[in-house]
Order: structure tokens, then sequence, then C-alpha cells
């Protein structure tokens, strides 16, 4: 098969099945293997196999092929998953990671890794003993060639493979047909009998013409082997009950066969017959040997205990037929309906969705102008709808930050395991949803600072333990919403930042005076800068300085901000908060002699009119509460307003509140964020441009670095921008 | 995307043409269902049968149960080359009087 088309979607199938791998073995270590994460494991690589074997990817089936053997031992209870074999299991995971990388780039039988390739398949064979396994590093088809028994009595005459195949209810709308699939098995040999039964159909009103009701008996004159066969089925065989019984197999076997499957056993006893896989001898023999079972046990013989007592041929194939229950129950679970789409197509949408809404401001301006009631009504419904589409095309792109914070359960292991700490992960506010695009750039800096929180902050168990604290530390990863932001919260307690030493180092190295005088959060900021580090150790993972100023341009390259809370001895709190959206946003239009500012609304508390107030402090008294303000004339430069009259909006980022005074008030806007050019990036005060309906320019107003503006007012003298941002007032329609 | 057309020549004589397949057999359940209903008797042609799978081999059979339920003969004639081929594959030929002549490679 054509593997060039496929080629993205089998990555991405295969990353999936790998997380969800990954996820059940580290819950399996953490709390106990059950047989849901078991199957959870080997489905993934059941799974991987078959799609690899789709497209000839050896190098992946022959790997997974021994994977599976193993995990199948752990699944019928023949082996444990004990703490090595989880180990052995994640790495091979990553081996498998790396596989599926190569084949990303193209590079299909290239092993990325053979030294990890061997010590695996070594390790893996070890445990399924010798014979079982040999060979299987080489290749698929495992010699399985021994099965004849020469005991008579016990082994039927039939020559030819018995296969019994009931398809699962759903194949068909999965794409599937049982007529390829035996249209392919007679061309592995010769189709000497095949029988269908069609009892599982219902009457017409409850047959579903999509849903597949047929069930097959074959004997196949074939010279393939077991596994030959097998793979045949591998698409189907999780919702199937396909049985392959080999030439001459026990009678054993045609009793379970004959037990596990919905027909009577009289009519099956017949088919089997009339194909002449069983005389009737054999057949009498079958029917006898159940009776006789029975009465021994006083009971019918439980499902495959038959075959588990004898010397079972091929474990996966009862092993399918035995926990084909179980997964029918696992399917029953309703699954997220998802659909994946182009990331550049989103991007295309909301660059539409964009220009529909200032298109949309223009006409209903030229509306409200028209004076024309039902114009303006209509005008008002169609922004109403444009609104909702806004905040539906937006909404696509945001995706739960838990899909970031899932990797972090497995860096925590290794980490910790690497450095001999105990360390326990609290992940709360998963779902928590940020814009796509952000939650990737996202990831290294979290990354760094959760390796930094384990690397220095977590004590090692002696000095917990000595401090008086739990033997186990705790690193927390939380996220919320608040007031438009994003915050999200990496949290340990540890030994806390050492005010001091970070102080005495950041003399040491110049960055700051000797007589200095910071506050304990400015200290805390300046391990951001760069080429910083009070490690004393410089580790593999962090202490060379080089991450914590690259965490900090990250999120700032995000319009977010980082702050640190730490107590010695007790822990410390990195906080990042981000804008929710880049695109679009919620505006509130102020005006400025003849400037259109927008103020993000989301920020905005409440307006207040503004009375003259006298005094060099910038501050007034807001129902007692003392507000510090800015005028945002001055901010920006603007000659004095020729009115009295002034407004107050009141904004709040973060926990900070300040006022920004303003001429007038011109309500709520939808306003599409275009950039600002280069040249206005270090303009403090202005996040970006936007267009009005009648087609003139408005600045958008940077709340949080006006907060800090009114901030150092209290202090004295009103600050300024340090740019005249006279040449970018907008053209008047 | 229907790519099958049923044609009732006379009252009980129906004829299929185009692909017998999973797309169309939603409708052709509730098409053949009904003309069941509607009379005593029933003869399929299905000479124009191009294509069948196993949705189609399943409403031809619930066709046949259905007609034994309520007593009412069925006759199929005229089975086209795809419809001998299945029926044959899958043993099922002497149940819709298929004649046993394909070959299979």
């Amino acid at each position: 098969m054509d593997l060039s088309a496929a080629r993205g979607a089998l990555v991405q199938e295969a990353r999936e099945l790998l997380t969800n791998m990954e996820n059940a073995l580290l819950e399996s270590e953490r709390e106990g293997a059950t047989p849901e994460r078991v199957n959870a494991v080997f489905r993934a690589a059941h799974t991987i196999k078959g799609s690899a074997g789709l497209f000839a990817l050896d190098l992946i089936v022959s790997f997974t092929h021994v994977m599976e053997s193993v995990l199948d031992r752990v699944r019928n209870d023949s082996m444990e998953l004990d703490a090595p074999l989880l180990s052995t299991m994640l790495k091979c995971g990553d081996y498998l990671g790396r596989l599926m990388d190569a084949v990303d780039e193209g590079r299909d039988s290239e092993d990325p890794d053979p030294v990890a390739r061997e010590s695996l398949l070594a390790t893996l064979q070890g445990l399924l003993g010798a014979g079982a396994a040999a060979g299987a590093a080489a290749a698929l088809t495992v010699p399985e060639a021994r099965v004849e028994r020469q005991e008579s009595g016990v082994n039927v005459s039939n020559e030819n493979w018995h296969l019994s195949l009931r398809f699962g209810r759903d194949i068909l709308r999965s794409g599937m047909d049982p007529l390829s699939f035996i249209q392919y098995l007679s061309g592995l040999g010769t189709i000497a009998y095949l029988y269908t039964l069609t009892d599982q159909l219902p009457a017409a009103a409850d047959m579903d013409a999509e849903s597949c009701y047929l069930g097959f008996e074959i004997d196949l004159v074939s010279t393939a082997d077991k596994a030959t066969l097998e793979s045949v089925f591998d698409f189907v065989r999780e919702e199937s009950r396909i049985r392959i019984l080999p030439p001459r197999a026990r009678i054993a076997e045609y009793i379970e066969l004959i037990d596990s499957l919905p027909e009577s056993r009289q009519k099956l006893g017949e088919i089997l017959v009339a194909g002449g896989t069983l005389t009737q001898a054999e057949l009498n023999e079958v029917l006898k040997l159940q009776a006789a079972v029975a009465e021994e046990s006083g009971s019918i013989p439980r499902l495959g205990e038959l075959l588990i007592q004898e010397h079972m041929v091929q474990p996966p194939v009862v092993a399918a037929a035995l926990s084909k229950q179980r997964q029918g129950e696992e399917r029953r679970h309703p699954e997220n309906r998802v659909v994946k789409v182009e990331a550049s197509k989103l991007d295309a949408l909301i660059n539409l969705v964009g220009e529909l809404v200032i298109a949309s401001a223009g006409a209903r301006l030229l509306a409200d102008r028209s004076r024309q009631s039902v114009l303006v009504e209509a005008m008002g419904e169609v922004g109403q709808l444009v609104e909702r589409i806004r905040d539906g095309a937006l909404n696509l792109r945001m995706i739960p930050i838990g899909e970031v914070f899932q990797r972090f359960p497995r860096v925590v292991r290794d980490v910790s395991q690497e450095l001999g700490k105990k360390i326990e992960l609290v992940i709360t506010g998963a779902d928590t949803e940020m814009d796509k695009s952000m939650v990737e750039k996202l990831a290294d800096p979290l990354l760094h600072i959760v390796r930094n929180a384990i690397d220095h902050g977590i004590e090692p168990v002696e000095d917990r333990q000595a401090a008086g604290k739990t033997e186990q530390g705790r690193l927390s990863l939380n996220a919320y919403h608040e007031s438009g932001c994003i915050v999200i919260e990496i949290g340990d307690d540890g030994r806390g930042l050492n005010a001091d030493r970070i102080l005495a180092k950041a003399v040491e190295r110049g960055l700051v005076a000797a007589d200095a005088v910071l506050s304990r959060e400015e200290i805390h900021q300046l391990i951001f800068l760069p080429g910083f580090s009070t490690a004393d150790v410089v580790t593999n993972l962090s202490g060379r300085g080089v991450g914590m100023d690259v965490v900090r341009r990250s999120v700032e390259a995000l319009r977010g901000e980082i702050v640190i809370h730490s107590e010695p001895g007790e822990g410390s709190t990195f906080s990042i908060r981000l804008p929710l959206t880049l695109a679009i946003i919620d505006g509130f239009q102020v005006a400025l002699g003849d400037s259109v500012f927008v103020i993000p609304l989301d920020m905005v508390v409440e307006c207040a009119d503004m009375n003259e107030t006298t005094g060099a402090q910038r501050i007034i008294n807001l129902r007692g509460e003392a507000l510090p303000y800015v005028r945002l004339r001055e901010v920006f430069d603007l000659p004095p307003s020729q009115h009295d009259r002034e407004s107050l909006v009141v904004v709040e980022y973060g926990h900070q509140r300040a006022g920004l005074v303003v001429d007038r008030l011109l309500g709520e806007f939808q306003a599409v964020i275009k950039p600002l050019g280069q040249i206005f990036r270090g303009i403090k005060g202005i996040s970006g441009s936007t267009i009005l309906g009648d087609g003139s320019v408005a600045l958008i107003v940077d709340v949080a670095s006006l907060i800090a503006i009114s901030n150092t007012n209290t202090n004295g003298s009103p600050s300024r921008t340090g740019a005249s941002p006279l040449t970018i007032e907008g053209k008047k329609s | 995307m229907s790519t099958l057309n049923h044609i009732e020549t006379r009252p009980g004589q129906l004829a299929l043409h185009g692909e017998l397949s999973i797309f169309e057999a939603a409708e052709l359940k509730n098409y053949l269902l009904a003309r069941l209903a509607a009379n005593d008797s029933l003869q399929l042609d299905l000479s124009g049968v191009s294509a069948l799978d196993t949705s189609g081999v399943q409403l031809l059979l619930l066709l046949r149960n259905e007609a034994l339920l309520a007593g009412k003969p069925i006759k199929w004639v005229d089975h086209s080359h795809a419809v001998r081929q299945v029926l044959q594959l899958l043993n099922l030929g002497s149940a819709f009087d298929a004649p046993a002549d394909i070959v299979w490679s």
C-alpha cells in the first residue's frame, strides 16, 4: 500500500496511541495494574503493529510483535507487570516514538536507535523465554510449525485449517467487508468448505441494514502458517470473534469452539460434519467430552479453560476471543466526537471572520447614519450573528491546556528517579482552555520551570525530613481563567528562593548595583536575567543559566507576564498570566480629542465621571477605595483638553486596579487586533491597533503597563511613554 | 449517492439495477419490505446487479426470511455474474436458486 498519502495520519494515530500507552503505564506504576490499563497498553502496541503492517514498515511491525507477545502474557496473568517491566515498556514506547519520527520524515527503513532496539528486544525476549519469540526480531512470521500432536484420540483427523469467523456488528460501517476477507483467504489456499451462518439476522424491524450479522465456518487448505492467517484479521480482531484451528487440532479446541459460539451445539456439529471438518465419530467424541467435563466440574467449562489446561497453540487467538467481552464493555463508553482540522484552514477562517467583523461594523455605521430604523434593526441582527460567529470561530482555536500538562507526569517521574527524589505531581484545571497556537509555545517554558522546581526547588528526602516536611515533595500544576486572561501556576513545596543569595549573585555579576534597594519580588525577578544562576551544582538539567531568561522572553512574546511568589523553606509558585485571545477582543472605545482608543472590555470594571481633582497625588477616592489613575492625554503626550468634563474608566489586571482618565466614553466595540508595526514595538501603553467602522485607526491600550505607570505616578511626577503618538492619529472619515 | 435503481415492471415483479451495497442498503431495505407487504408474491430480477457486498447479501437474506414468515413465495431470476459469484463464495446459492457455475481462481 502506498504510504505517502496516509503517512501523516499513520504517525498521528500512532502518537496518540503511544500517549495512551504511556498514561496507562504511569497509572499502573502509581496505582497498580488493572485489566483496563493492561489492555490499553496491549491495544496500543497491537494497533500500531496492524497499521504499520499495512505499509510493510517492518522495523515497527517486528518490534511491536515482541511487545505484544510479552503484553499478552501479562493480559492472561502468566506474567506480572512489575516495576522493571513497566520501565522497559516505557522505554519501548519512547523507542516506538522515535521510529514514528523517522517514518514522519520519510526514513522508513532507518533504525533511529539500534542500541536501544537491541537492548529492549533482548530484555523482552528474555522475559518470553526460549522458543516462542525466537527469531521474532528478524521477521514477523514466528515459526509456529509444531502444531501436530501425535497422541491418537486427542486430535482430529482434519488436515485443513478451520476458521470460525463471527464478525463484529460495526465492521461494515468501518469500511470492511467479510467478502474481502474470504476472498483474501482463498488467495492463501483453497477454501474446501464454507458455511454462512445467518442465525444472527434479526427480524425486519430490528435489522440495521448497515450492521453485520453474518458468521462463517470455513475449512481452508493452506500451507500458510498460523500467524499469516491470523494477520488477515488484524483489523477486525478486536470487535470480532476470530478462531483459527490448525490442521489436526486437539479435540479440546473444537469443544471450546462449539462452546463459545452463539449457535446451538447441534447446529454447529452438523455444520462441522457436513463440511468435513469433523467426522461424525469425532463430533460424538467432542460432545461426550463436553458433557464429561461439565459433570466433573459441576458446571459448563469456562470459556477457554479447556484450552488453557491443554497446550495452547497460539495465545492471541484465544485471548482475543476471551477479552472480546471485556472490550465490548469498554467500547460502550461514549467517544468524544472530534474532527481533525488543518491549523492553516482554521487561521484562514479566523482571518475572514476578522474581516467580517470590520465590514459589519462599517455597515452598521452607515445604517446608523441613514437613520432608517428598519435598516438599523436589521444591522443589529447581523451584528449579533457576527458576534456569535466570531466567538464560535475563536472557540475553535481553544484547546484544553491539559494537552500540555499531560506530558509532565512522565517528565516528573523520570527526573525524580534520576535525582533520587520523591515527588508527587498534582494537576488541576487541565480543562482550562487557551488558544492553540499559544499552547505550543508554552510547552518549553513550562518544562523548564518544572525541571527547575524538581532540580533546585524540591529538596532531597533527607533534607525534607530534617526540615520536618513530608518525604514526598509536591509539585502542582494549575490553570484557570481570570478577567480575560489565563493563569498557569507551577508550585512546589520545596526550599523556596533564597533572596539573599540571588541578590548577592546579581551584585557579583554586575547585574545590580551593590547598594540598590529591591523589594523581594524584584529580587525574585532577577533570576530571569540572562546568564543568571545560583545553582552551586550545574546538573544535566539546569543550572547553566540559559533557561529562565528564555522562559520570560517566551512568555512576553505571548504578551504575558510571569510572577514569582516564594517563601524560604516553604516553596515557590511561578504564575504565568497570558491574554486569552490574540485575534479579536471585545473592546471599549474611548476618545481623547479626535483620537479614539480601545480598552479591552474584559479588563474594564466600571466607568464614572471624573471630577476635577487637585493635588499632586494621582489618586482618587472611589467609594472609599484609593484608586491610582493616569490621564491618557498625558501618557500619550496629547495637548491638554479643551473641555472640563472627563470620564474615568476603572480597569483591572490581575489584582491591581487603576483608573484611566479620558475625554469621552464611546461604547462597546469588537476590535479585530492588527499587530503594530516594528517601529512601534517599544511603546509602552499600546498593545495593538484596530480599524474602526469608519475606516480610521484606533490604538488598543496595554492595560498592564498603564497600571504600572499609575503606580509609579503615585510617587511623583507623571511618567511618559517616551514617544509621541501624534503622528499615529487616524484620518477622519 | 444512489447507484441503485429499482423498477417494478408489473405488480410484484421487481428489477434491480446497479450496485447493491451498504450505501444503498438502508433505503433498499425499506423499499423491498414495502413491495413484499404490497404483493402476494415477488419476483426479483437480478440481472442488472453489478456489484453485491455483505450488506446486499443480508438484505436478500432478510427479504427471503420475511417472505417465508409471511408465507409469500419469492422467485429469484436472472442472477447477474456478480450475484452468482458472491452467492457461490458464501455457499448461499441454493437459498436463492442461483446456479453454481462460477469457478473461483
